[in-house]
């Protein structure tokens, strides 16, 4: 791949571990600990289904929470403190900028899931001292809960591009409070008569489908989870993600710096 | 070959949030550098040589007009890697050390990874940052700064620089160097274009300089032309504190100060002054032709248009 791609997604990185954004860890680890030894002494039967639960729904609002708040910065920040100028006049085209700071982002994300994801196992592991078959599916739900990542990143990147930080935060959370709800809004979309019927349709679809990419209660319930949804999910991603940062790209390409 | 063409190069900012204005922060400009000299952009602050420099590197769009820089058309990414650039009042990533900065900015120039290492402790070395090449951004000053940001920005080797206002922040050793560092690169035979308000800068350096204001080419050329023909004056002292009467006639303007007489008066009386002096059996002194310096010129060419002819300096 594009070298100065790369060399740019490694500084985001780098930025990140920087400015101690991985000490999130640590509260997570006091958080998933804490539960792990509260629920050990009250039930044999559940504590499984509340660990998992618990623990997959914290790695997810830890890492949207992460998400947003570097997503937001990413490009306007860089813009603000003019450190762009002597990036920009390099050989670097606009799109790489862009497609870099989004990777390094998402790299970031995903090592800080990794991280996270250990903490869930080793609660696994403290509470039923070996491993079952059927956690492979908390697997596939922390590969859906990543997905869901990089779609909030490339919306919070994409937002900031064009509005100020504090208004991309709140577009990009709300989004994700609405797509969490996107399967609702589509059953309710259908009950709209007439011509709002149609624009009650178009929205739900509009809006990031992250319903679709939770699958945490079933996964504590040891369901195991279709493949199709997994290609699905994948290419729904994907395309999603593909989407918002081009968005981002184009307008980053006609944007005046300050 | 021009080093740097500008052709026309126009913007103008749509300014105020109800009742929109126009600025006009740059009219169509134009203008050409020959390589391997070092060329002075002057003007007053806002003048717009910063926007010229911005429209240089594509960080904002020209309302109109274009470039060309080394022969290739300026938006051209091959044409990037032999620019180096020094923004005005530099901030880099201040959560890297010097040497993290300089080594990620090479990487994104395509200097190649076995020279890396070497390039950016030379430049840190030619900038006289040698023994702080391990600190963090955040730690150093704005002079600091402002050498980190001269060593990005000919890290790389490029064959032209743009350089906003390079002095700006610097100690008198700071200044003294970085002058001597333009000359080198004059000598490594690249060109050189930087913007400054500081005359006596561009008059010691430049090889050629233009002037504008508001955003508009106020005058360009050689340093020396520039400013021999603004006055057509000459200085004449003598011994005493006498001044003949018949020098009011001749429009001399005399300055008493101590056992001397000085007085300066249009070229062309310079002989019938003499005379003057003679028939008095005054000692003349000396007898020079006044220079302007480049702050008459440019004071000259900042006055409103219509007065310009009515200047006296
Ligand atoms: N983003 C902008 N929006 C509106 N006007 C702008 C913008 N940027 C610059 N200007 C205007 O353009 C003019 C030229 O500004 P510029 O920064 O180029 O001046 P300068 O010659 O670099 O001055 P200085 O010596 O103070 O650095 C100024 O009048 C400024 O107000
Ligand atoms: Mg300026």
């Amino acid at each position: 791949m594009n070298a100065r791609v790369i060399h740019i997604a490694s500084n985001t990185f780098r930025e990140a571990v920087r400015d101690r954004v991985l000490y999130n860890l640590i509260a997570f680890a006091l958080l998933l600990s804490g539960a792990a030894i509260l629920v050990g002494q009250i039930s044999i039967e559940i504590e499984k289904l509340v660990v998992i639960n618990l623990g997959l729904t914290a790695v997810s609002l830890f890492g949207v929470v992460i998400a947003i708040f570097i997503g937001i910065g990413l490009v306007s920040k860089e813009i603000d403190r003019r450190t762009l100028y002597t990036v920009l006049s390099r050989p670097v085209r606009r799109w790489e900028f862009i497609v870099g700071k989004f990777l390094g982002l998402a790299g970031t994300l995903v090592v800080n899931t990794f991280f996270m994801a250990m903490g869930v196992f080793g609660a696994l592991l403290y509470l039923a001292h070996h491993f079952h078959k059927a956690d492979a599916w908390v697997l596939v739900a922390l590969y859906f809960i990543i997905l869901q990542f990089l779609i909030i990143c490339a919306l919070a990147l994409l937002f900031s591009s064009f509005s100020s930080p504090l208004l991309s935060a709140v577009f990009a959370f709300a989004l994700f409070v609405i797509g969490s709800f996107a399967e609702d809004l589509r059953g309710f979309a259908t009950m709209a008569q007439g011509g709002s019927r149609w624009l009650a349709t178009g929205a739900a679809y509009l809006v990031p489908n992250f319903s679709a990419l939770n699958v945490i209660s079933s996964v504590a319930h040891e369901q195991p989870i279709p493949g199709h949804l997994i290609l699905y999910n994948t290419l729904y991603a994907a395309l999603y993600t593909a989407m918002a940062v081009c968005g981002a790209v184009l307008i980053f390409e006609h944007r005046n710096l300050k | 070959m021009a080093a740097l063409e500008i052709i026309g190069l126009e913007k103008t900012y749509s300014v105020g949030f109800w009742r929109k204005r126009s600025k006009h922060a740059l009219r169509p400009l134009h203008l050409a550098v020959e390589e391997g000299e070092i060329f002075g952009f002057l003007g007053p602050n806002g003048a717009g040589k910063t926007t010229t420099l911005k429209l240089l590197m594509g960080l904002v769009f020209p309302t109109s007009g274009s470039a060309r820089i080394l022969g290739f058309e300026w938006t051209d990414p091959k044409v990037k890697a032999q620019i180096g650039f020094l923004p005005e009042q530099p901030y880099f990533y201040d959560y890297l050390t010097a040497r993290e900065l300089l080594a990620y900015y090479a990487q994104l120039s395509g200097v190649p990874a076995k020279e890396r290492r070497r390039r950016v402790d030379a430049v840190l070395h030619r900038v006289g940052l040698p023994d702080v090449g391990g600190v963090q951004l955040r730690k150093f000053s704005k002079g600091m700064l402002q050498r980190v940001g001269i060593a990005q920005a000919i890290l790389h080797n490029p064959r032209i620089v743009f350089f906003d206002e390079p002095m700006s922040g610097l100690d008198p050793m700071g200044r003294r160097e970085v002058r001597d560092l333009m000359e080198q690169l004059k000598h490594e035979g690249k060109t050189v274009f930087f913007s400054t308000h500081v005359l006596s800068d561009a008059e010691a350096l430049c090889d050629r300089v233009a002037i504008i204001h508001q955003g508009e080419l106020r005058g360009i050329g050689v340093v020396a032309d520039l400013t021999s023909n603004v006055h057509g004056k000459v200085e004449v002292v003598w011994q005493g504190t006498r001044v003949p009467s018949s020098l009011k006639a001749l429009e001399a303007e005399c300055h008493v100060t101590g056992d001397t007489v000085r007085a300066v008066l249009p070229e062309e009386n310079q002989d019938a002054a003499i005379d003057a002096l003679r028939r008095e059996h005054l000692r003349l002194i000396s007898l020079i032709p006044v220079r302007a310096s480049l702050e008459d010129y440019f004071v000259q060419k900042l006055a409103p248009r219509e007065k310009v002819e009515g200047v006296t300096v």
